[in-house]
């Protein structure tokens, strides 16, 4: 008798499976986790695949320890901008590091591409903010100018561009646009593509990856640290938190702190449409694929992953008041996710003072720092130290009494 | 690929590209497609490989076609009428107004 294939693989990996487990209770878990490993990720986000990539690239052997399935995941539920344009407003360090990441984008989309052949679709035209009425364009425009007058005009440039001036541009825009603000800083990628091509990219470079391997315990040892899960622990001479909504949890174990606050977005992505928007804006996009995602709200009262019909309305609405012409275009699908939302909104970058071997890295724009992640904050952890420039990013801005 | 337990008493009449094709009334559309023996609804628009039905519960998108000439249809959540013209899907969604 023959046995299909499958069932001779399923019996294979079953048979594996059990040896593995038999190897755990026997306190002989599989080799790679005594591997010797220089540091350890955990998180296997865009944020830990991004540090990991860089180690790499430093000469480092990151293990990178993920979580399961149904965690809270980022990554998963981002609406794929490279953005620039606005942030920072109140805080120019942020606005100009969110520039130099989108500027070293060019860079991480090769090197993945060089090292996976995995086009991650990265387009860098420039994006809109569109505005439904007046208030709205001059809101914006106030920010383009604080931001610019804040980092004394290093920030990226911009256009107010008014109703005819954008349709020149254009031409699909809905009469209900009375303006835009267009920047040619920001773009867009295939978030989903850069989170399989960072992964695809760590083993090729040397790093280990495991998924359901929850970290529940970090101990900091005279040198090193001990990280302990349901699979069992592991002894590193460092350690990197980049463990998204789970990083609040596990920094202070180490002497770090990430405080986050909730913050759930929505997104929308309609049928694959022929093109028709070749930019980006904060709210449409359309995907190199064809299909236009719209997006994304912010709640902060909720814990529901589940997505609300009336959230999606109000996006689609916006949506078709913009492009008239998606109006009769089928949504497809709808998802919900939790941003990683420190309590300002900035990123946290942080090395132990008690344990110096131990950083902590957690961002809400995962995908526009993916590049400063890489090429920037990897090799200084790979060097032992995070440069001075990028102090005004620890925790310790927390500490500050709000001013009366 | 797939035959039908009984031929229907009073076919229903419809077209896949100009073809005229018949059903049970009640069928949907991807349920007449497979009886009739249509093996490819349409090519998938990044990879350009064929499609057809797949889960008929309206999850998987495989199974759009264009209907009475309304693009991206879900073919197996819509009954057949009679009279109705299916196209294969060509490409992307055309958007209305384009240029
Ligand atoms: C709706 C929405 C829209 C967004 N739009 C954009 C955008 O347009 N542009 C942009 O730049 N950013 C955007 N973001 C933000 C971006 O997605 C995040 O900043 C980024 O994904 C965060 O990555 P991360 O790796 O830190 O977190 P996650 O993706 O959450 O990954 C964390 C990982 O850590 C694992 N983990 C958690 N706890 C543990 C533990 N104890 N042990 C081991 N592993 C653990 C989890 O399983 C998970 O895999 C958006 C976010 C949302 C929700
Ligand atoms: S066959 Fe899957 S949606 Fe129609």
């Amino acid at each position: 008798m023959t046995k299909p294939a499958a069932t001779a693989d399923m019996a294979t990996a079953g048979a594996a499976a059990a040896a593995a487990a038999a190897a755990a209770a026997a306190g002989d878990r599989p080799a790679p986790l005594r591997g010797d490993w220089d540091v350890a990720v955990v998180g296997g986000g865009l944020v830990g695949a991004s540090i990991a990539l860089g180690l790499c690239r430093s000469g480092l052997r990151p293990l990178v320890l993920d979580g399961e399935d149904l965690d809270l995941r980022a990554s998963r539920a981002n609406f794929a901008l490279v953005w620039v344009q606005g942030k920072g407003v109140g805080a120019p360090h942020y606005a100009l590091w969110s520039k130099a990441s989108a500027e070293g984008w060019p860079q991480l989309a090769a090197l993945l591409r060089e090292t996976t052949g995995i086009d991650v679709s990265l387009n860098q035209r420039g994006a809109f903010s569109f505005a439904l009425s007046q208030g709205e364009l001059d809101r914006y425009r106030d920010e383009m100018e604080r931001v610019a007058a804040e980092t004394a005009g290093a920030a990226a440039p911009y256009e107010v561009l008014s109703h005819n001036e954008l349709r020149d541009r254009l031409p699909a825009v809905g009469p209900e646009v009375v303006g835009a603000i267009y920047s040619p800083a920001d773009g867009h990628v295939n978030s989903l593509r850069l989170l399989r091509a960072l992964h695809a990219a760590l083993p090729a470079l040397g790093a280990g990856y495991r998924a359901h391997h929850r970290v529940e315990r970090i101990e900091p040892l005279h040198a090193g640290f001990r990280l302990f899960g349901p699979w069992g622990d592991l002894v590193v001479p460092r350690v990197v938190i980049a463990a998204g909504t789970g990083a609040e949890a596990l920094a202070p174990m180490v002497g770090l702190r990430v405080p986050l606050t909730r913050s759930k977005g929505q997104v929308l992505v309609t049928e694959k449409c022929e093109p028709f928007f070749d930019y980006a804006s904060a709210t449409i996009r359309q995907t190199d694929e064809g299909g236009v995602m719209i997006g994304d709200s912010e709640e902060t009262g909720t814990d529901s992953i589940a997505a609300r019909a009336d959230i999606s309305a109000v996006l689609a609405q916006r949506a078709i008041r913009v492009f008239p012409r998606l109006a009769d275009v089928n949504v497809v699908r709808s998802w919900a996710g939790f941003r990683v939302k420190t309590l300002d909104g900035l990123p946290v970058y942080e090395q132990s003072a008690r344990h110096p071997g131990a950083f902590a890295v957690a961002c809400h724009s995962g995908v526009t720092l993916a590049a400063a992640h890489a090429l920037t904050v990897a090799p200084q952890i790979a060097a032992g130290a995070l440069a001075p420039d990028l102090a005004v990013f620890a925790s310790r801005r927390f500490d500050v009494p709000p001013s009366a | 690929m797939f035959r039908r337990l009984h031929e229907p008493a009073e076919p229903v009449r419809f077209t896949f590209d100009g073809r005229p094709l018949t059903a049970a009334a009640g069928d949907t559309v991807a349920a007449a497609l497979l009886a009739a023996g249509v093996r490819e609804v349409r090519r998938s628009v990044v990879g350009g490989e064929p499609r057809a039905p797949y889960c008929l519960m309206g999850v998987c998108f495989d199974c759009l076609v264009t209907i009475d000439g309304v693009q991206n249809r879900q073919s197996c959540l819509t009954e057949v009428r009679e009279g109705m013209e299916v196209r294969s899907q060509q490409g992307r969604r055309r958007l209305e107004g384009a240029e």
